[in-house]
């Protein structure tokens, strides 16, 4: 690795490899390399997250720059259990940018911080010389209250079933069919959305909740296998019963891709007690977002630190982390 | 019961379950006696994705062994020519236009992702028609279309050209780089010690040339040929009629994939490559040189053609391969991706050394990603 | 090698030669550049980077599928047919 590639970005391999060879070296500590989606800190009261959105287009089918901005760094502190609270936002912004769009994008990040009863309590704007950023970048850091301790991807065990909160891949095929170069059309929406209700209707009802993950860059293959690691378990997944949209899995076929490596922003994969499965989905389904939350697979110990789909007749495959940039295939 | 066919049928009908295990049984039932092993080369990388995807291999007869082929564009592609798009793509008044495999392809200096990295304007379309566009909005620069595929792809860039000439476009130039199966396949039987009893015809590749490309194969070397189809059913499917060949002592050319594959082929495609094509050598890496494997612009065309205008700036040199490397044995079936000492240690997706790991349709990429349960 | 995906043409523009298809809820618009038969909206085509390559043949399509669900009843019955011989 002598220079960054957009493959350093993809959520995959190449990521984890940049993040652990250069940032992980440097900053090494305990909470750090937990490796959850928001540090829990202050004796397990807090939970602490950071993202930036650098998305483009900046407004697309389902959401917009602003709304993801919200909705990501909540997310990432909900999947702790945490209720999020305070947030910073910083704008980076080149010049030329229309202020009437500047406006939309935050309005809708207002709309959603209702939507997680949060409050933006910080925040700082720059403006960068044309060419120096791709229209407007911003990065969101929040601070959630933990509400139900002791979630963490390094506890999977045997006694846990995966689910999925709905169909997967809708995030990531929307905004590369918005592509300039790929030309597609449908009605396909990003599921960027808040999941902190739903994972306070799973508290409130009291799931015995193991590990939640949203599954942004690098998809479902992404957390299912950076869980099989933490957690060195074997995660067996049905492959007929993972959720895919019709749409998507157009999108899959022409262009090549997998829908198990596509983004999401509104999707996450939970590792719920056994005997508690069956409830979670039936309070997930009360959800507009979560209508086709699935049970997906169990863990074993067959295959530690792999995650293996198993065919509908009978062969089955490991599924890897995703690799590479996100590219059309013709082959 | 007149059915209307749905366009889902043409997917989940030839994926299901039931019907692969079906199959799986014939196959079993058809080989009881049958006491040899027969070693089936598929020919093109789609299908060593379907079989590895599916993981054919582990519910097949284990009479039934997998050959892959040199059926991926990239995987062949010879790293001096990856060296010229790298090149061609530092030119300051170049964009230079792929299709999107192409892109992580390792040349001896580098891949075009790199090239990229470096600042050079490096664009993949889906379409070799969207280059028009990008022509039209960049008309102070040279839109050079680095054009990769096997029949299937040729014509559309010969499509392409024909725009360019018909609309008097200057600012589009070709870098062809296509190639042709019946070639290499007829190099692959060639070889004293290849171990293959039967061919699984390309799919694509097929819609396009017809299936009298394959009459040789039966006729002149005694090798079954069964053209079929990507997905799965089609796939085994088509195993089952090799196998009923074997079992009959029949030596025959066939089609499964009879709702697109007909005899003559496209014939407008194929009229439309002569017009602006003609054959000529290919150095197929990990193969060797194969005459007439390959296509090149006509002499009348050759102010479209980017290796000519920009002949001073190319690459000469051959470039190297590494000499561990077993892809060349991995293409003539002596060797399996795992018999390699490379395989997964040094060569990997995210850093290939040999032809074979490049495209996620490479036998060994193939491999890597879905087959280590075959450990 | 050479993704090319079923596809069914909602429309057909004669002046570009052009058509538009759609997979599964995804629409694109594909080049006629290539086809030398003649096709009409609600026909499936191949479709391999942008172009329409061929038709499907629907009837043999739908011949195929008929084969499948023999096999997988005969198989079905013979295999009953052993349990009850057993």
């Amino acid at each position: 690795m002598k220079t960054v590639t957009l493959a350093h970005g993809n959520g995959g391999q190449e990521n984890n490899e940049l993040i652990k060879e250069v940032f992980y070296n440097a900053f090494k500590n305990e909470i750090l390399e937990r490796n959850e989606d928001a540090a829990v800190i202050e004796g397990g009261k807090l939970a602490l997250s950071t993202d930036s959105f650098t998305v483009s287009p900046l407004f697309f089918a389902g959401a917009d720059i602003g709304k993801l901005a919200i909705c990501g760094t909540c997310n990432d502190l909900a999947m702790m259990g945490a209720k999020p609270k305070y947030l910073t936002c910083s704008f980076i912004i080149e010049e030329g940018f229309e202020v009437s769009q500047l406006q939309s994008i935050v309005n809708s990040m207002k709309e959603e911080l209702a939507k997680n009863d949060a409050i933006i309590v910080s925040g700082d704007t720059k403006v960068v010389p044309k060419g120096s950023v791709d229209k407007l970048f911003i990065n969101t850091s929040g601070i959630g209250e933990v509400l139900y301790s002791g979630i963490s991807s390094n506890n999977i065990s045997t006694n846990d079933l995966i689910l999925v909160s709905r169909d997967i891949g809708a995030h990531g095929a929307t905004i590369y069919i918005s592509r300039e170069g790929i030309e597609l059309s449908s009605n396909l929406k990003s599921d960027c959305s808040s999941l902190f209700p739903l994972v306070k209707a799973l508290i409130d009802e009291k799931i015995k909740i193991t590990a939640l993950r949203d599954a942004t860059r690098g998809g479902l293959s992404a957390v299912l296998n950076e869980w099989v690691k933490q957690s060195n378990v074997c995660i067996e997944i049905d492959e007929r019963s993972i959720p895919v949209s019709d749409e998507v899995k157009g999108v899959c076929e022409m262009l090549g891709f997998e829908a198990t490596s596509l983004a999401n922003e509104g999707t996450f994969v939970l590792a719920i007690a056994k005997e508690d499965a069956n409830r979670t989905l039936e309070i997930l389904q009360r959800f507009e977002n979560a209508k086709n939350a699935s049970i997906i697979g169990k863990v074993t110990q067959q295959y530690p630190q792999k995650v293996v789909l198993n065919s509908s007749f009978g062969t089955k495959r490991f599924l890897d982390m995703p690799c590479g940039e996100l590219l059309p295939r013709i082959c | 019961m007149v059915k209307k066919l749905q366009l889902k049928d043409l997917y989940d009908g030839f994926r299901d379950p039931k019907t692969i295990k079906a199959y799986k049984k014939l196959i079993d039932i058809e080989l009881e006696n049958y006491d040899k092993t027969i070693n089936i080369m598929e020919v093109c990388g789609g299908h060593t994705h379907t079989i590895m995807k599916y993981g054919l291999p582990q519910i097949l007869n284990k009479k039934i062994n997998f050959v892959h082929g040199p059926g991926c564009p990239v995987c062949v592609m010879p790293k001096e020519r990856v060296d010229s798009a790298y090149e061609l793509s530092l030119q300051k008044d170049v964009i230079l236009v792929t299709l999107g495999d192409m892109i992580k392809v390792p040349g001896s200096r580098g891949s075009l992702q790199d090239a990229r990295a470096k600042g050079a304007d490096v664009r993949f379309v889906y379409s070799p028609m969207d280059c028009l566009k990008i022509a039209t909005e960049n008309k102070d620069k040279k839109v050079v279309f680095f054009a990769i595929g096997f029949e299937t792809t040729t014509p559309m860039t010969c499509a392409l050209l024909e725009q360019v000439i018909k609309n008097d476009i200057k600012n589009i130039l070709f870098h062809i780089n296509h190639i042709t199966v019946p070639e290499v396949m007829r190099a692959l039987v060639d070889k004293k010690d290849n171990k293959i009893d039967a061919f699984l015809g390309p799919a694509h590749v097929s819609v396009i040339s017809g299936s009298k490309i394959y009459e040789e194969f039966p006729l002149r070397y005694n090798k079954p040929v069964v053209v079929s189809g990507f997905e799965p059913v089609d796939v085994i499917e088509s195993i089952y009629m090799l196998v009923c060949q074997f079992v009959q002592n029949r030596v025959e050319l066939e089609v499964e994939y009879k709702r697109v594959v007909s005899f003559e082929g496209n014939i407008k495609a194929q009229e439309l490559v002569d017009k602006y094509l003609i054959k000529t050598s290919f150095e197929f890496r990990g193969v060797g040189t194969i005459l007439e494997s390959g296509y090149e612009l006509r002499e009348e065309y050759k102010k479209y053609n980017a290796k000519l205008v920009y002949d001073e700036i190319l690459p000469k040199n051959r470039a190297k391969e590494n000499k561990a490397c077993r892809c060349p044995d991995i293409l003539s079936g002596v060797a399996k991706p795992l018999d390699c000492k490379l395989f997964g240690t040094v060569c990997t997706p995210t850093n290939p050394i040999g032809s074979c790991m490049v495209s996620s349709e490479g036998a060994c990429s193939a491999y890597y990603k879905y087959g280590n349960l075959l450990k | 090698m050479c993704l090319s995906i079923p596809s069914k043409i909602k429309s057909i523009d004669k002046d570009t030669n052009s058509c538009v298809v759609d997979t599964m809820g995804v629409e694109r618009t594909a080049c006629l550049d290539l086809i030398d038969q003649e096709v009409k909206v609600g026909d499936y085509v191949l479709i391999h980077i942008g172009f329409a390559m061929n038709k499907i043949d629907e009837v043999d399509a739908l011949e195929s599928l008929k084969v499948y669900q023999e096999i997988i009843e005969k198989l079905e019955e013979k295999e009953k047919q052993e349990a009850l011989n057993g």
